[in-house]
């Protein structure tokens, strides 16, 4: 579904990627772990086309986007959710929602659908986007993620930074999504042990290096946490 | 008391002709970030459409009218040509912009002299803008301009025009999504250098329109677009960057201080009170009248 190959990237003078290779597979989970600081959201930013990377490639559905800019990738079918709940803070929940269904045919029924999915942002339709509870933002975030009708899914941190209560309700709408069929998910986390139950694949990122990877079942938590022990 | 009452009218007018010349700069400085220094001579152009309209049309009314959209279209025109051709590549680049832009100001200003030479040229005033409104009549009477009152109704219809479009059009949430999030803007979808385009021809058409207004109030010559550039910019800071309702409060609040300091001073004196007013304000409120309400770091 996706594939990177020898990613080397980073912002002006250094270089945070180092030849990062991995790959989704087709309508399943890939996770990313790693300390902070080994260039997670650096490599997912590169994936989504908001930084170029100086040599490598990126391969969606067989087709090289390496050069296409983020805004194509993203009509492509690349969703991408940053890390922090962001979103457009002066715009209402509202708008921010009309904002992913203006440039869209189906734009109304996508806007239903997600406020379905996350009824909680219906009760703060008005409000500005910047005033909403950490957990309230990353409904909204990844309503418009999934507004767009992604096949591929860049989760960084969705629970990094959410009261405890929201957490587990996040992490459900993770797995029902990954489960449905049709969408792949790339999930850079924290929690070791939420992501290898979330994932088919994983792979431990350090120092701009993938340093281990393997299938992501419950026997690989305790070869996953040795390798991310300080 | 009806002195007051029309040096207050006096400084509205000012204030109008200052929201019309910033508010242009509310969109290309205040949303995106671009001084932009041949915004000025943007104003000029739409001076000069007025007085070229004029020739062929023979009316000064019906000209004046026509040149409205003329005068957007030109000024927006010029906007889209020089931001294809020099900003977009220097977005992160403030203060080589400034340099660049200063340059296509002064290179502007000297075309214009070789095409209508350095004297001011004079446009007719239409003869519905000619006259006064008489609100007090006797022997202390108070009138009102039609060209002032033309003015400030331009002026307001354009604010109005620019918040409708921010706030309810798809455009407009496009415009505050970039200004706001550029990478997130760009990561959902939409062509965030297309929108930088379309947010800076919108904020140099509108300075066609202030060009289009000047001529009711005075001369039109090279020069007048550098004359009123830095008021523009000084009531853009003073609103706060980014606000269009702090910038409408900045210039109708600029406008009234000036006015009532020429009365009761002189107009050099009146200048430097401004000034002096907006140093010591920006001291006190460096980030300008609004100020964002968020949460978030962001």
């Amino acid at each position: 579904m996706l594939e990177i190959t020898g990613l080397v990237a980073g912002y002006d003078r250094t270089t945070v990627l180092h030849g990062v290779s991995l790959t989704v597979p087709e309508d399943g989970v890939a996770t990313v772990l790693g300390h902070n600081g080994a260039g997670k959201s650096t490599l997912l930013r590169a994936a989504v086309g908001l930084i170029r990377p100086r040599s490598g490639t990126v391969i969606l559905d067989g087709e090289d986007i390496t050069r296409l800019p983020a805004h194509r990738r993203a009509r492509r079918g690349i969703a991408y959710v940053p890390q922090g709940q962001q979103s457009f803070p002066q715009l209402t929940t509202m708008e921010n929602l009309r904002l992913i269904a203006d440039g869209r045919r189906d734009g109304r029924a996508a806007l239903d659908e997600a406020l379905d999915l996350f009824p909680a942002l219906r009760e703060v339709t008005t409000r500005p986007a910047g005033l909403l509870s950490g957990g309230q933002r990353q409904q909204l975030a990844l309503a418009r993620a999934l507004m767009t009708r992604p096949r591929l899914l860049l989760l960084d941190e969705p629970t990094e930074g959410i009261q405890p209560s929201v957490v587990r309700e996040i992490q459900t709408t993770i797995l029902d999504l990954s489960g449905r069929g049709g969408l792949s998910v790339l999930l850079v986390e924290q929690h070791v042990g939420f992501a290898l139950r979330a994932a088919q694949r994983y792979y431990v990122l350090e120092a701009g290096r993938i340093t281990s990877s393997g299938p992501g079942t419950a026997d690989a938590e305790a070869a996953v946490r040795e390798a991310l022990r300080v | 008391m009806t002195v007051i009452l029309s040096q207050s009218f006096t400084g509205v007018s000012i204030g109008a002709v200052l929201l019309l010349i910033a508010l242009g700069l509310s969109l290309t400085f205040g949303q995106m970030g671009v001084i932009n220094m041949a915004h000025g001579e943007f104003i000029m152009a739409g001076a000069y459409t007025v007085y070229l309209l004029q020739g062929p049309i023979g009316s000064a009314g019906v000209s004046l009218l026509v040149a409205l959209p003329v005068a957007f279209a030109v000024a927006g025109a010029m906007g889209a040509a020089l931001e294809w051709l020099l900003i977009r590549r220097l977005y992160a680049r403030p203060l080589d912009t400034l340099l660049v832009t200063w340059g296509v100001s002064l290179m502007l200003q000297q075309l214009a002299r070789d095409l209508f030479g350095a004297p001011n040229v004079h446009t007719g005033t239409p003869s519905w803008l000619s006259g006064r409104i008489t609100l007090i009549g006797g022997d202390d009477p108070l009138t009102l301009a039609h060209g002032r009152l033309f003015i400030l109704g331009l002026a307001l219809a354009a604010v109005v025009a620019l918040t409708l479009t921010l706030r309810l059009t798809p455009l407009g949430r496009r415009i505050r999504a970039v200004v706001q999030h550029r990478d997130l803007a760009e990561a959902s979808g939409i062509a965030t250098a297309r929108v930088d385009r379309v947010t800076f021809v919108l904020g140099s058409g509108l300075a066609g329109l202030a060009g289009v207004a000047l001529t009711l109030v005075g001369p039109i010559g090279p020069t007048m677009g550098t004359n009123v550039i830095i008021d523009a910019f000084l009531v853009v800071v003073v609103g706060g960057i980014g606000q269009l309702r702090g910038a409408v409060i900045a210039a109708f609040a600029l406008g009234v201080l000036q006015a009532v300091m020429e009365y009761s001073t002189t107009v050099s004196v009146a200048r430097v009170t401004v000034l002096v007013a907006i140093v010591a304000f920006l001291q006190w409120r460096p980030q300008g009248i609004h100020t964002l309400r968020t949460r978030s770091l962001a």
